[in-house]
């Protein structure tokens, strides 16, 4: 272990991740108050009302495929919901993620045994690259994909393979891969607000406006 | 910059709200309302793909309402929205998009894209963009009254026509009257049987009603050619009529963008609520079905099956009603795949039909409809949407498929049990 790593290690877990936690709160502050400020008129036609037609509905019901989307997508269906549940099982349940967030808050919660943590990374990668694939097989998703489709597809698997290398002790001596790990969470957590990943805290927003605007038709969205 | 994209990009500012930032925000470029749109299914060109066809919109979005994209365009890193993109974007704005809001129904982010595509059509229209077939329906809307020209000797033949045919009183101009009976130029002169049907049905359930001699069309092409003044003052003239008589509710005809226009935008095309309620006739009809209200005998035995006009079901909420409406005189009613909220659109909403250059690829998405169809292979189609019923018959002409369409109206009336005509009561003033 060279000094170097040492530094650098050092660093990531002080002024660097000091850095990058305030531009991703600022960030996300901000892109909230940009968005939703924009505000709307109200509706004037008097509304209809039928059980499970609102906002607050469509939040958990867009979670699911509508019906006959899942045969026709079956990779974005199948592919999304590995990884995202593989990714939040892999960040919120790693026991070592756990000790971070209870140095920072004080917060604690049980963490899941490290050999499933493996497997769980393991199984998300995989999703990762079959969406990535799919990504560039299919022709409506290579047309609509732009440099941040790519590089956001990037900032998000970087974390899972550097994190799970570290704890493998694969390729980079482990203080380095640490190091490296904790860097593109940092660089994840800076773009997070400015690129389409802010669709974790949007997607709430746009579920809710759906499924209100659609609601007071009495169409339950 | 000409002065028409000045007004269009102001116009595209001006509809910019929350939930268009939310939905742009929120957008991970998946593309599965490509999968929901039957312009992709059926030419799986990937231009049709739903979010695409608002690049213009989200552009201006970005550049005008996010810190980013305000740097960017303060470097000139970004590219503006020009006149050439707008006029290469009016086919996929207008074109390629019924308004049937299916991309809307499965968007895992929640996007309500159509919604989106509604207020982009409006910077399309002031600057000029718009295709000319729905431009000019709705300049003869506000200046004649109607997108195909009828004028109110017309409406008054047909009246002349019902009565003598059936021997009822067609009401018109009449102050008190429970409903205020208004129909789309389709149904005055292509479907008359319309008229006839609603006079037959609302004389057997009791009720007063009347035709409006200021106020009879009641599409309103406006909402489809996104331009919110015209489509204004389209529902303002209903809007008086109404007040005007007195009415209580104003029955919207078998036509899913009157009701979509007059139902949902109407109040907020004018700025206020409306005092009289707006119920599309086949929520009409169930309410005196399920009130004992109608008699109906006897029952069609040959396969039947509905299609769901877009604007009634999907964006309109009315699914149930017509299933009650046809159960009570249906024996043999078959559900096609997707039916109901998901239901495929026929093809011709949203101004389609109204464009001429777009009946070559109007023609081509009508291949969801047709396969939809032939899943069941029906004796009839009925369904409860003048549109939908000439873009379907013309589909299933261009198919060499005899399937005849019918009115869901016309349907339930044919099954009355007949009373004895007599002169439509005088309404209580």
């Amino acid at each position: 272990m060279s000094m170097n790593d040492l530094q650098w290690l050092t660093w990531v877990r002080g002024t660097g991740f000091n850095i990058a936690v305030g531009i991703f709160l600022l960030g996300v502050v901000w892109r909230l108050i940009e968005v939703y400020t924009l505000g709307r008129k109200p509706d004037l036609a008097a509304p209809r009302h039928v059980p499970g037609a609102s906002g607050w509905h469509t939040i958990v019901r867009r979670s699911l495929p509508p019906p006959g989307m899942l045969a026709r997508s079956p990779v974005s269906y199948i592919g999304g919901y590995v990884f995202h549940v593989g990714l939040a099982i892999v960040v919120f349940f790693f026991a070592q993620h756990i000790l971070l967030v209870k140095q920072l808050t004080g917060l604690s919660w049980p963490g899941l045994p490290s050999q499933l943590i493996n497997l769980t990374a393991v199984v998300t990668m995989v999703a990762m690259l079959a969406v990535l694939v799919d990504r560039i097989r299919q022709p409506v998703k290579r047309f609509l994909s732009t440099f941040e489709d790519w590089f956001t597809w990037a900032l998000t698997f970087l974390p899972l393979v550097t994190g799970w290398m570290a704890t493998q002790h694969l390729l980079l001596p482990y203080t380095r891969m640490l190091a490296l790990h904790i860097l593109t969470v940092e660089l994840l957590l800076v773009f997070l607000p400015f690129t389409k990943l802010f669709h974790a805290f949007a997607l709430i927003g746009s579920r809710w406006y759906n499924g209100d605007t659609n609601g007071r038709k009495g169409v339950p969205v | 910059m000409s002065a028409s994209l000045e007004k269009g990009i102001h116009a595209l500012k001006e509809v910019i709200d929350a939930p268009i930032a939310s939905y742009f925000a929120s957008c991970v470029h998946c593309g599965l309302c490509a999968e929901a749109c039957l312009f992709y299914t059926e030419t799986g060109d990937p231009k049709y793909t739903p979010i695409h066809k608002l690049e213009p919109l989200r552009r201006v979005y970005e550049q005008e309402y996010t810190l980013l994209g305000r740097v960017k365009k303060l470097l000139g890193v970004s590219k503006p929205v020009t006149d050439d993109e707008l006029a290469e974007w009016q086919e996929l704005v207008y074109n390629s998009c019924t308004l049937c809001a299916r991309c809307s129904a499965v968007c895992p982010v929640g996007n309500d894209i159509v919604y989106m595509v509604r207020k982009l059509r409006e910077g399309m229209a002031v600057s000029g963009h718009a295709p000319h077939g729905i431009d000019e329906a709705v300049t003869r809307t506000v200046t004649t009254g109607s997108p195909m020209g009828i004028k109110l000797p017309a409406v008054q033949a047909q009246m002349k026509h019902v009565e003598a045919n059936t021997g009822l009183a067609v009401p018109m101009d009449v102050e008190g009257a429970e409903y205020m009976v208004i129909m789309s130029s389709m149904e005055i002169i292509n479907f008359p049987e319309y008229l006839e049907s609603v006079a037959r049905i609302l004389h057997q359930a009791g009720k007063t009603w009347t035709l409006c001699s200021t106020a009879f069309e009641a599409t309103n092409g406006g909402i489809q050619l996104g331009n919110s003044d015209l489509a204004g003052l389209i529902v303002q003239r209903i809007v008086d009529g109404a007040e005007r008589l007195k009415v209580k509710t104003v029955i919207s005809p078998e036509c899913g963008h009157a009701y979509t226009a007059l139902r949902w935008e109407g109040p907020n095309l004018i700025g206020r609520p409306f005092t009289f309620a707006v119920k599309h006739i086949v929520e009409v009809l169930d309410e005196f079905r399920a009130q004992g209200l109608i008699k109906t005998e006897g029952f069609e035995t040959d396969k039947l099956t509905f299609h769901d006009p877009c604007q009634l079901a999907r964006r309109g909420g009315v699914i149930r009603q017509q299933r009650n409406l046809l159960g009570s005189v249906a024996k043999n009613f078959v559900e096609m795949p997707d039916a109901g909220f998901m239901n495929w659109c026929c093809g011709g909403g949203g101004g389609v039909t109204a464009i001429e250059e777009a009946e070559a690829l109007r023609l081509e998405a009508f291949k969801r409809k047709k396969q939809q169809i032939e899943a069941v292979q029906p004796d009839r189609l009925v369904t409860a949407c003048a549109v939908c019923r000439s873009t379907l018959e013309e589909g299933l002409e261009h198919y060499n498929m005899a399937i005849p369409v019918v009115g869901l109206t016309e349907m339930i009336a044919s099954h009355l049990v007949e009373t004895r005509p007599v002169a439509n009561k005088e309404p209580q003033a």
